[in-house]
């Protein structure tokens, strides 16, 4: 069969993949390009300006034309343009580099595109005046850029915006002239266009709104001069028109197909035009009155057209119907999220708005809702797009609104997540990630293989790792299936609390819960668990900075935070003291050495730059500490769930190449974190140049000098996942940087899992980085204020537990083997290995052969 | 179970007082090690102290440490996890939930006259 397609632009090609893909072996397919180069990516044409190549943006894949690679016989002529269709005879006449030539087809397919819209304006044809759609258009724009000192671009819509972009890139003083009262207006109300304007005008281009341009003559100080109706001008050395697009329907008007009254070729649900034998698809076709300036529609069409052609062969092909496309439209303009769904403008007769401004951040949003209350028609969304995907799927879908469908565009306080949509309501088919096109079948099926938590979903279906907006929603159809396979979905910390931990913070902090009996009383049930109890016990530590052994806290504290040591595999337990940022003076050392020698512990240096003492039974702790209190140490929490060290490396003081003193600002936030009850361990690291000799960007909180002050990364780790921690803020002072890093652990205290490191808590945070920048730099949530409070209480009601815990009777009591008798654990014994003591094996306990009581002397 | 008809000797270990609610403290009976756990029950209306005592060695670990294991309920059963490897023993039968195999003793415990006795 001959196949004929006119034109190779982004929907000719994909019609020619389909094709491909298909694997038949009688097709003989001649594709005619006017452009001497195969089709590329005009979607990010402006790319070009940023430095891409004319083979960058190519869609054409290596060797796709190759005979060896595809069964279908591809004939690909370039600079070739198609002169007359004679629909009788299925001839077209062609015209390749000067040479005329009768081509005959079976089907015809016709994917001529659109052209731009150039406005009848005196002056139009001037020199350096451009439209915006090929690369040799864009060759001669970056040429007469390189000569020019401004630029103007006619049209305000979605492609004269890109263009505009284009033209800042190249330096130039950018204009935008709209006729309309205000930018994209297609897409985006007045108040949206209001903000966006704004944003755009902060960026360095000038908006000129209601201005209808009536001719261009030669300039004073520039080289035209456009003279505007309203009398005012404006002088510039290059003009771009972008004012729209119109379908390429010449050839299809002459060879009589029908065309629609503005324009465009008719087509039906198949893609066929008024004759059996030709098809059209893309920006040229007209469907139910309708051209669709997409790409994403013009690829269905291309499916649908290929499907059509083949199955006139294979029966067995099941023919897809084109049936309209959503025209919704999601975009980063200059770095501003734009987007618009459905019925933008509230066209639909008894439709209702809500509305959301914030001009501080310069947000805009709007949700269009039917009279009903129950259906989403459309929204709009400047400045911050994030709910995109969420609104988009609930218009799709026509999911039932939630009951005040407000919240869906509010922002929350509180870090809380947004009512979601009942997702069991979308189709497998539904694309929950538009970045990667991932529907929601595939994510379904990635967790019935058995992912069951959002960054191993990432990970593997790629979805939600490109803007990221979708990333809630992902979650949602990741939990709701979870809950369809019998999975434990819900984030419930234990029997004794149907809540998570972050919930269960909120209520302590909201409720001013001060003790866990009335948690359980007002929230919970049973007498708790090894589960709930340390992590209440936690939550309390973090918001009220009680004494952890006070008699109502004590009988919640794992062994750990009882005894304040780590328990060992045989009962004894480690004992740390603090060397804030790893500086301890000699007489410090010499101190923790008497002491270890004294009580016979086994003696090491820990990867956190300090000296852990093993080997202790719990009735030697007090004593232990005693006398390391007295040598000026304090405890060094490495026990609990709460900043362990400030590792440093020794920076500009000593260091030749340093430039920044890491060692006194790691002693410095040291002092500042030590004793915060928090969800997991946190390790700092604070390297005094960017040899980063302390690792700081394997820690939870990284801080690296800069020759302008510090750098400040999050969410690293070392350990069993390790992970790069990620940069939020440069050059800042140290008071910026406290208060930043005040913030940011306290809103991983508030809002992070049991036992969640911040590296895996960073993962699952819905928004990603830019959320949690938003939140800890531009206070997003309004709780900087609140953290910083926070902190700064933790701060100051800081005592050394070991201090507390030596000097009161009471608690010192409890530090005793056995409640009846002074004997020691007869169960711990040592043997020598190295030169220090280690805990005998069981088999070598027998060997010992001692009674099993020993009195303590 | 046992009840209090079988039991030979009851010995007073210590004070109630002695024993902050809901934790645990290891007492020696003989050369036994036993982890006596005063627990407060609200199961029945108003909070009620009650006293269990199960061995303290933890043969999932070789070490004697359950007096130091965190108190609770899982389901009907009042437990002690072991500080350990957190394995659950119910301290009404000395059962490990997890490991059966490594299941330890249970002694019967009461409350008389503000002290704490063990059934043997």
């Amino acid at each position: 069969m001959n196949i004929i397609v006119i034109g190779h632009g982004m929907v000719g090609h994909k019609f020619l993949e389909c094709l491909a893909e298909s694997g038949a072996t009688d097709l003989k397919v001649t594709i005619l390009c006017e452009e001497p180069r195969p089709a590329y990516d005009r979607v990010h044409l402006s790319e070009f300006f940023a430095g891409k190549s004319a083979e960058d943006l190519s869609l054409v894949a290596p060797g796709f034309f190759d005979a060896d690679r595809t069964s279908v016989q591809f004939d690909l002529k370039l600079n070739a343009k198609a002169q007359l269709i004679d629909l009788e005879r299925k001839q077209v006449l062609v015209n390749v580099a000067g040479v005329e030539e009768a081509m005959h087809y079976d089907k015809l397919v016709l994917a001529t595109g659109s052209y731009p819209f150039v406005p009848t304006v005196a002056g139009n044809q001037r020199k350096d005046c451009f439209v915006y759609r090929t690369i040799e258009d864009l060759e001669a724009m970056l040429e007469c850029g390189s000569r020019s000192t401004s630029g103007v671009v006619i049209g305000g819509g979605l492609l004269g915006l890109e263009c505009a972009k284009a033209l800042r890139d190249l330096k130039l003083e950018t204009h935008v002239v709209e006729f309309a009262p205000r930018l994209m207006a297609v897409q985006v109300d007045e108040s949206g266009g209001r903000i966006l304007r704004q944003k755009i005008e902060e960026l360095g281009v000038t908006a000129h709104t209601q201005k209808n341009t009536v001719e261009i003559v030669d300039g004073r100080q520039h080289t035209h001069r456009m003279n505007f109706e309203d009398g005012s001008h404006l002088e510039t050395d290059m003009i771009v028109f972008s004012a729209g697009i119109r379908p390429r329907d010449e050839l299809a008007r002459q060879a009589g197909l029908n065309v629609g009254d503005r324009g465009g070729i008719v087509i039906d649900n198949s893609c066929l035009t008024s004759d059996a034998a030709v098809y059209a698809i893309g920006e040229c076709a007209l469907w139910n009155g309708k051209i669709f300036g997409l790409v994403a529609p013009g690829y269905d069409m291309a499916r649908t057209a290929a499907k059509h052609l083949l199955s006139h062969r294979d029966e067995a092909i099941e023919v897809p119907v084109f049936n309209g496309a959503d025209m919704s439209t999601k975009l980063k303009l200059m770095g501003v999220d734009v987007a618009s769904i459905g019925d933008a403008h509230g066209k639909e007769a008894g439709s209702r708005s809500y509305q959301f401004t914030d001009e501080r951040k310069q947000i805009y949003k709007k949700i269009v809702v039917s009279e009903s209350g129950k259906h989403l028609l459309g929204a709009v969304m400047v400045g911050d797009a994030s709910e995109y995907g969420t609104l988009l799927q609930m218009m799709l879908n026509k999911i039932e609104l939630p009951e005040s469908p407000e919240f869906l565009i509010l922002p929350q306080s509180d870090g809380k997540s947004k009512p979601g949509l009942g997702v069991d309501a979308l189709p497998e088919s539904a694309q929950i990630c538009s970045c990667n096109n991932v529907s929601k079948g595939q994510l379904c099926a990635a967790v019935a293989s058995g992912v069951t938590n959002i960054g191993d979903l990432k990970a593997c279906t790629k979805a939600g790792t490109a803007c990221g907006g979708c990333v809630p929603l992902v979650t949602q159809v990741m939990k709701a299936e979870m809950k369809k396979q019998g999975l434990a979905v819900n984030n419930h910390v234990c029997e004794h609390f149907p809540y998570s931990r972050q919930e269960i913070h909120h209520l302590v902090r909201v409720g001013q819960i001060k003790s866990f009996d009335e948690l359980l009383a007002k929230h919970g049930k049973g007498l708790g668990c090894d589960v709930c109890k340390p992590m209440v016990a936690n939550v309390l530590a973090s918001l009220w900075n009680d004494f952890v052994l006070k008699k109502e806290h004590a009988g919640l504290q794992d062994s750990n935070d009882y005894f304040l040591g780590n328990i060992q595999k045989d009962g004894t337990y480690s004992v740390v003291p603090r060397m804030a940022g790893g500086e301890v003076t000699p007489d410090g050392l010499i101190a923790v050495g008497q002491i270890a020698k004294k009580y016979g512990l086994y003696t090491k240096i820990t990867g956190g730059q300090r000296v852990d003492l093993f080997g202790a039974r719990v009735d030697q702790l007090p004593d232990i500490w005693e006398e390391l209190i007295a040598a000026g140490f304090e405890t060094g929490h490495a026990y609990g769930k709460s900043l362990r060290t400030v590792k440093s490396c020794v920076g500009s003081t000593w260091c030749r190449y340093g430039v920044g003193d890491s060692v006194g600002f790691a002693v410095r936030l040291e002092n500042r974190y030590k004793g915060l009850r928090s969800p997991h361990k946190i390790k700092f690291g604070v390297s005094g140049c960017t040899r980063e000799c302390a690792e700081a960007q394997g820690k939870d909180v990284g801080i690296i000098a800069t020759d302008k002050g510090w750098n400040l990364y999050v969410c690293g780790n070392g350990g069993m996942k390790p992970r790069h921690a990620e940069l939020i803020a440069s050059d800042l002072d140290e008071e910026t940087l406290t208060r930043y890093v005040d913030r940011f652990l306290m809103f991983y205290v508030r809002t992070a899992d049991r036992l969640q490191r911040t590296s895996t808590w960073r993962e699952n945070l819905e928004g990603g980085l830019d959320y949690l920048k938003s939140v800890v730099i531009d206070d997003r949530l309004d709780i900087a204020a609140e953290l910083e409070a926070e902190m700064q209480r933790v701060v100051d009601t800081y005592e050394c537990e070991w201090k507390k815990a030596v000097t009161d009777p009471e608690t010192r009591k409890r530090f005793r083997h056995f409640v009846n008798s002074k004997a020691a654990d007869g169960n711990i014994k040592f043997v020598e290995e190295r030169g220090q003591i280690r805990p005998a094996t069981v088999a070598e306990k027998k060997l010992l052969d001692i009674p099993v009581v020993v009195e303590t002397v | 179970m046992h009840s209090d008809q079988q039991i030979k000797h009851w010995t007073p270990v210590c004070e109630l007082g002695e024993i902050v609610p809901n934790t645990g403290v290891a007492a020696l009976v003989g050369d036994q090690q036993v982890a006596v756990f005063h627990v407060i029950d609200r199961s029945q209306g108003e909070p009620q102290p009650r006293v269990f005592a199960v061995g303290n060695y933890d043969p999932n670990c070789d070490a004697a440490v359950l007096s130091r294991g965190l108190v609770g309920n899982l389901g009907e059963r009042i437990v002690v996890a072991s500080p350990i490897y957190k394995h659950h023993f119910d301290l009404t039968t000395g059962e490990c939930l997890e490991e059966p195999a490594n299941s330890i003793p249970a002694w019967p415990a009461r409350i008389a006259e503000g002290k704490v006795w063990i059934g043997a």
